[in-house]
């Protein structure tokens, strides 16, 4: 794959290294714009946007857009989602100079445009910094990177975490709602002792388990003038793996492939008692356990501490502009709007399933009132709850797909019998630090 | 063995064939029952997807089928209708350009004496060893210098060629026509192109239905390519189409129902593509392997 890149991208890698460590000092002139948010004015005239997006409905939320700005018209191009092929054609059409203006990208994928110098920092802009406020404050950590006078894209959407339950179930066995994690062993064992699983532990979904290492206070990764730190395999990060581990051994959750027919079936029958998941499981549960309609309830997540209240995240992404547009102002006011007014973020969470990283979402309609399929609990209360308790400070690494590839099929192993989960993230994170190494991205050892 | 004085033979003979068919028989239903499942899926709902015996049908089925379909033409504007038709565009028209420009390269390599003729046909054959994934990004890098990508041409274009097809044109067109009747056009006072289409082309008509098909078949299924150059969802042919939807569907899960039965829509141009030109299809193949 890196051949395909040639020395072009080496380059950016290294010129962009040399960036992050000086936190945009005042190199970098060769570029077309003005590096390091020192400028960011209106274009003359009319502008054209591009917006590479694969939320669904997307197209229509612009057209709002589209009606209020005549002088800035914003064209939707569609594909498939960022792992699936949109990320490497950004990679692509970075590197021909022919990027769209606009283009979506989840949180565990910024860190990686931002060390191949893809993203132009709109912090200049006029009302980007000080939308701040307007966000969840996680979000906003994962756009700045933490650096100072910098933002790299607008947070969109989010996944924070929570419990939900098979309400009925739990009741009729007359287990109690577990709320600590210690809890929730316990209470797998009864339900194990009834036949049933308290949930599944998804090996290709890492993201879910970094979710949980996120809720534990653990950090995978984090950077500093001397280069990224790679730590898989700290103290949180191996208590959250014993854990499951343990579980596996005494074969008290299942290891179903995650979203698979069977997976679906297994809750849609029952068999499945929890699904520690973010805010979209609750249409992935709907349209795949339809059976099961007004059993389910929302509890938060299981604490590690008695009377704690974390919680992680899972998924969410944000809208960057790309480096080379030739309208970055045009480009940042299009995406605060498409992330903060209200019309636009109903009719992205109609179309798109889209749960805003916003704060004002919980003020929506569709997040203020009960749900019927969770027997008319007002669900969303507790995952904006769930959102103001996660961590700011977690920061994913720069080549996460890599990351996700090696621990999952370590996972697989695990699961299998060889070795632990616990093995899979050492060698996740040996595999990852060759990565960064061989893209001559700087690592502390 | 002399036929007829040993009772093993035949017996022999029946024995392997029941082996044959019954190998045959393992691998067509190995092959059929994914599509016996795309056929009813497309039957059922998403609930009943998971819900309802995988095999069989349900109750409903018929009307749930209907149902179904007409959401997959009206979901998102209707643009999966658009995206069979820019398949076809691709597919058809590629295929039937394709397969003219490679019979004019077989049939000249075949039949005309020239310098470096042995060295270009090399060239053209290796080109069958190089994997058109690995071209894809090399094409993009080119097509952004000219400013085509995300354009019909960007897909069109890259479709055109054959080296393939060029190899069985070229095998082909020595077998089946014959230098006497070429030299004889000419002593009519014939041109050499017209010589082509009205004489050469008939004899080459079975290997040209093979390159058809196998052009048709490479572009409705190339899918790496429109992926790396397409960004216009109304450019999409429809495996890109549905590979896109398919991706979405953690997000938006009744897409499941709507990639189902798209995908079995979208093989159903491929069926009749190959019952209508079958016939055609093995000979062609014969004659390639033979020289």
């Amino acid at each position: 794959m890196r051949a395909h890149y040639g020395k072009a991208t080496a380059a950016f890698a290294m010129v962009s290294a040399l960036t992050l460590a000086g936190c945009a000092g005042g190199g970098g002139d060769s570029t077309a714009g003005g590096e390091g948010g020192s400028s960011c004015e209106p274009s003359s005239g009319p502008v054209d946007l591009t917006f590479t997006t694969w939320v669904p409905g997307m197209d229509k939320v612009v057209d709002l857009w589209n009606e209020e700005n005549p002088d800035i018209q914003v064209k939707v191009q569609t594909g498939p989602n960022g792992n699936s092929g949109t990320y490497q054609n950004f990679f692509n059409q970075l590197q021909a100079g022919n990027a769209p203006d606009l283009g979506q990208i989840e949180y565990d994928a910024l860190p990686n445009f931002r060390v191949q110098d893809g993203l132009e920092n709109i912090a200049a802009c006029e009302n980007v910094s000080d939308a701040e406020d307007q966000f969840v404050d996680w979000t906003w950590g994962q756009v700045t990177f933490g650096e100072d006078d910098a933002v790299y894209a607008v947070p969109q959407d989010s996944g924070p975490m929570a419990m939900f339950y098979r309400k009925d179930l739990f009741e009729q066995a007359g287990i109690e709602v577990p709320t600590t994690w210690e809890e929730y062993a316990a209470a797998a064992e009864e339900i194990k002792a009834q036949g049933s699983y308290i949930t599944n532990f998804p090996r290709g979904d890492v993201n879910w388990f970094a979710g949980n290492v996120w809720q534990a206070g653990g950090q995978w990764f984090s950077n500093d003038d001397e280069g990224w730190d790679v730590n898989l395999t700290g103290e949180e990060s191996e208590q959250v793996a014993n854990y499951w581990q343990d579980l596996l051994e005494k074969d008290q959750v299942s290891t179903l492939p995650s979203f698979s027919d069977e997976w679906n079936a297994s809750f849609n029958e029952g068999d499945q008692w929890t699904w520690i998941s973010a805010v979209w499981g609750a249409s992935t549960l709907a349209t795949g356990a339809p059976d099961t309609s007004g059993k389910w309830a929302v509890a938060p997540m299981p604490q590690w501490e008695d009377g704690g209240t974390a919680a992680g995240n899972w998924g969410g992404s944000s809208t960057a502009v790309l480096k080379g547009s030739d309208h970055p102002y045009e480009a940042a006011q299009f995406a605060l709007w498409l992330n903060t007014d209200p019309e636009a973020l109903a009719l992205a969470n109609e179309l798109g399933g889209l749960y805003p990283a916003a704060k004002s979402a919980t003020d929506l309609e569709a997040f203020s009132g009960g749900v019927e399929y969770f027997g008319g609990q007002k669900i969303y209360d507790v995952f904006a709850e769930a959102s103001s308790n996660v961590d700011p400070n977690f920061t994913w690494g720069p080549t996460m797909t890599q990351t996700y590839t090696d621990v999952s099929d370590g996972f697989g192993k695990a699961i299998g019998g060889e070795g632990t989960l616990m093995d899979a993230l050492t060698a996740g994170e040996e595999a990852t630090v060759e990565s960064l190494k061989s893209q001559s991205i700087p690592v502390k050892e | 063995m002399r036929r007829g004085d040993s009772p093993r033979g035949p017996r022999h003979s029946i024995m392997s064939r029941t082996g044959a068919m019954l190998i045959m028989g393992v691998f067509t239903l190995y092959f059929l029952t994914p599509i016996w499942w795309l056929l009813v899926s497309s039957t059922k709902t998403g609930g009943q997807i998971t819900g309802t015996a995988p095999l069989w049908f349900t109750m409903e089925s018929i009307p749930t089928f209907f149902s179904n379909i007409g959401r997959l033409f009206t979901y998102s504007d209707g643009v999966f209708g658009r995206w069979l038709l820019n398949s076809a565009i691709y597919a058809g028209l590629g295929a039937l350009l394709g397969t003219i420009i490679a019979a004019m390269c077989g049939y000249a390599l075949a039949k005309y004496e020239f310098k470096g003729r042995e060295a270009i046909f090399n060239i053209v054959l290796s080109g069958v060893l190089v994997p058109a994934t690995a071209l894809a990004l090399p094409l993009f890098l080119i097509f952004s210098e000219v400013k085509l990508t995300n354009t019909l041409w960007a897909v069109f274009l890259p479709s055109l060629v054959s080296p393939f097809g060029v190899y069985l044109a070229r095998i082909y067109a020595a077998a089946s026509v014959p230098g006497e009747l070429l030299e004889a056009a000419r002593l009519d006072g014939s041109g050499e192109i017209r010589t082509f289409f009205t004489v050469s082309t008939r004899l080459m008509a079975p290997a040209l239905v093979t390159i058809f098909l196998f052009q048709f078949v490479a572009i409705w299924n190339n899918f790496f390519l429109p992926l790396i150059m397409l960004r216009d969802q109304t450019l999409f042919p429809v495996t890109l189409g549905l590979y896109a939807w398919n991706s979405q569907i953690s997000q938006i899960p009744e897409l499941r129902v709507l990639v189902i039965v798209g995908a079995l829509v979208s093989i159903v141009p491929l069926i009749a593509a190959f019952l209508a030109l079958q016939r055609f299809w093995s000979s062609g193949l014969g004659a390639g392997s033979v020289k």
